[in-house]
């Protein structure tokens, strides 16, 4: 991990590559967070993955949060880490809620990450956060026809009918 | 075929004599141009429900004659919203559910959801608890390993090793089962520490059972590692360079069989593993036969670093003194008004979390296993969520499968080792 000190250089310099990307920083618990504009995100990635002082080469992961009832509503986070030097950067774009039926949208980086592909999907599927330019952004673990996106804080657990032979019949919808 | 990498940080797996040579696995190429009366392809559904998917997983392969044209894997089959389901209940209440994800691997799971808000809550483990952990988790890599190892030779048609893993297996279980008091899902790893002490003699019989682990290993070693089918279907087959696994994001033993001693164990220590010294297998080549030789190879060393650990198992509570996170003991109860009050608090509305954010990752059996939380300051997580290596791994198979033959890609899915559990969770 970089030491605060360490995030601010590297908050500094990205700051001079790519101009209005960095929002902000954060060191809680040992961990250090950049927090990147939604439309920088792809030039800081690549900047992160290409600068020979930085060299975040492996995205371990790639994961969605919904902070609500904060106002910046979602935020996508990008678990970095140089495997040469075993540090991680956690990076975390966070993005409105346009309000139903919009969804919030950033760039997908599957180009610069290919293993990216399954997250975004998963991401999409349980946040209903739309990658731009994803190859095959389809639901990936509910079913291609559910509505509703299972896993935003305002999406209630539980009172969906369990659907077995003997009740198929009644339950509705159950033919879709 | 394995030798030293220049770069190992750790034992290479040694050759063995076997008279068979690693080629390259090639299918016929596919002619260029249209698709003519002799060329026709045929999508064909492998699953869901297929023995040899390990789970419930549909793979759609594009066939031509018996060569692999294009292949995408469909889950989602078992997704039981164990995310979802987290948000739900108090900090505590949240470890066996996340067990439950990767079935195999429920001690990593724990501990994985353990440590992240052991980061949050800034709260210290007991080294007594660390060690008990790491004999924890070896065990369990061991008793993964040992599924993997079964049901793969079954797939390759060699079913007695099948039944003598399973009977190892059963073993581990019955440690798990006389220190946790369950044989799968223990509950065993708590937030702060571990759940129990471990019984009188339950180290004793636990260093036999490493001992018998050690020599069964090597039987089983035995029985593939001169067996020609296994060598001719194994070697040579679904070989994908580091670097594209690295773009893949895939980690574990995938990644050591081609080469890349990438290891969190070694690399980031975490639960005192900087105590032990193990070694970290790895493959030169990055075919299925490297795939196999390091997950035996890793048995082995898990058996040392249980063996390290038991008999340096230091004196010491087993859980964090801090009674705002862990139980107080029992016979404080009848006692202490102090310690009923928390015991109350822990038991109805558990212990609360500063806000903030963790992701801390730990060396699953199969990779990097995350965890990431997010606290809001309640009793309860408002988001839990697994980084979970099958999910990340399977996306490697298209490149390891692609243009070889339908058979290999039954062989490329038994070596990648997806647990359904963990990738639809």
């Amino acid at each position: 991990m970089p030491d605060p000190a360490g995030l601010e250089l590297v908050a500094h310099e990205l700051r001079e590559q790519v101009p209005d990307a960095v929002e902000d920083t954060d060191y809680h618990r040992d961990v250090a967070t950049l927090i990147i504009r939604p439309a920088g995100i792809l030039d800081a990635l690549r900047w992160l993955r290409d600068e020979p002082s930085q060299r975040y080469h492996f995205l371990a992961s790639l994961h969605a949060a919904d902070y609500l009832p904060a106002a910046p509503r979602f935020g996508v986070h990008y678990e970095l880490l140089n495997l040469e030097r075993v540090e991680r950067l956690h990076v975390k774009a966070v993005l409105d809620d346009p309000g139903a039926p919009a969804l919030p949208e950033i760039d997908s980086c599957v180009d610069l990450f290919p293993t990216a592909e399954f997250q975004e999907r998963e991401a999409y599927d349980m946040f209903g956060i739309r990658f731009r330019g994803h190859p095959d952004l389809r639901r990936i673990l509910m079913p291609d026809d559910y509505e509703g996106y299972p896993q935003r804080r305002d999406f209630p657990i539980g009172g969906e009918p369990v659907l077995f032979t003997h009740n198929e019949a009644t339950t509705p919808r159950w033919w879709e | 075929m394995v030798g030293v990498s220049e770069r190992t940080a750790g034992e290479s797996v040694p050759e063995l004599a076997t008279g068979v040579v690693t080629e390259p696995v090639t299918a016929p190429q596919a002619p260029d141009g249209d698709l003519g009366p002799d060329r026709e392809l045929l999508t064909v559904n492998f699953g869901p429900h297929h023995p040899a998917t390990h789970g419930v997983l549909r793979l759609l392969v594009t066939l031509e004659g018996e060569v692999v044209r294009d292949m995408k894997p469909f889950v989602g089959y078992v997704h039981t919203g164990i995310e979802k389901s987290c948000e739900d209940k108090s900090y505590w209440k949240v470890i066996p559910l996340v067990e439950r994800a990767d079935y195999l691997a429920y001690h990593f799971n724990a501990l994985v959801f353990c440590m992240a808000v052991e980061r949050l809550l800034d709260e210290p483990v007991p080294p007594r608890a660390q060690y008990l952990r790491v004999i924890h988790c070896e065990l369990n890599r061991i008793h993964s390993h040992l599924v993997w190892l079964g049901t793969s030779a079954m797939d390759l048609g060699a079913i007695s090793v099948f039944w003598y893993c399973f009977r190892e297996r059963d073993k581990v279980l019955d440690a798990f089962e006389a220190s946790t008091g369950q044989r799968m899902h223990t509950r065993y790893i708590q937030v702060g520490g571990v759940a129990e002490d471990i019984p009188a003699g339950w180290d004793r019989r636990v260093l036999e059972l490493v001992d018998d682990l050690e020599e069964r290993v090597g039987q089983y070693e035995a029985m593939l590692d001169r067996n020609e089918i296994f060598l001719r279907r194994t070697k040579g087959v679904g070989i994908v360079d580091e670097q594209r696994l690295l773009e893949l994001g895939v980690t574990g033993p995938l990644l050591r069989a081609a080469g890349n001693p990438f290891d969190l164990r070694k690399a980031a220590p975490y639960c005192s593993y900087e105590d032990f010294d193990f070694k970290i297998p790895v493959g030169t080549v990055g075919d299925c036969y490297d795939r196999y030789r390091v997950r035996v190879a890793e048995m082995r060393e898990s058996c040392r670093i249980v063996r390290q650990a038991i008999e340096g198992l230091p004196e010491g509570p087993r859980i964090t003194e801090n009674r705002k996170v862990a139980l107080p003991p029992r016979h404080e109860l009848a006692t202490s008004m102090e310690a009923l009050i928390h015991h109350f608090k822990l038991v109805t509305e558990g212990f609360r979390v500063p806000p903030g954010e963790a992701y801390v990752a730990i060396e699953g059996p199969r990779g990097e296993l995350g965890c990431f939380v997010v606290a809001d300051g309640s009793a309860k997580p408002a988001r839990v969520h697994f980084r979970d290596p099958s999910f990340v791994n399977l996306q490697a198979l298209r490149d390891m499968t692609v243009d070889g033959y339908v058979a290999d890609m039954i062989v490329n899915l038994a070596m990648l080792d997806p647990i359904l559990g963990g990738i639809d969770r």
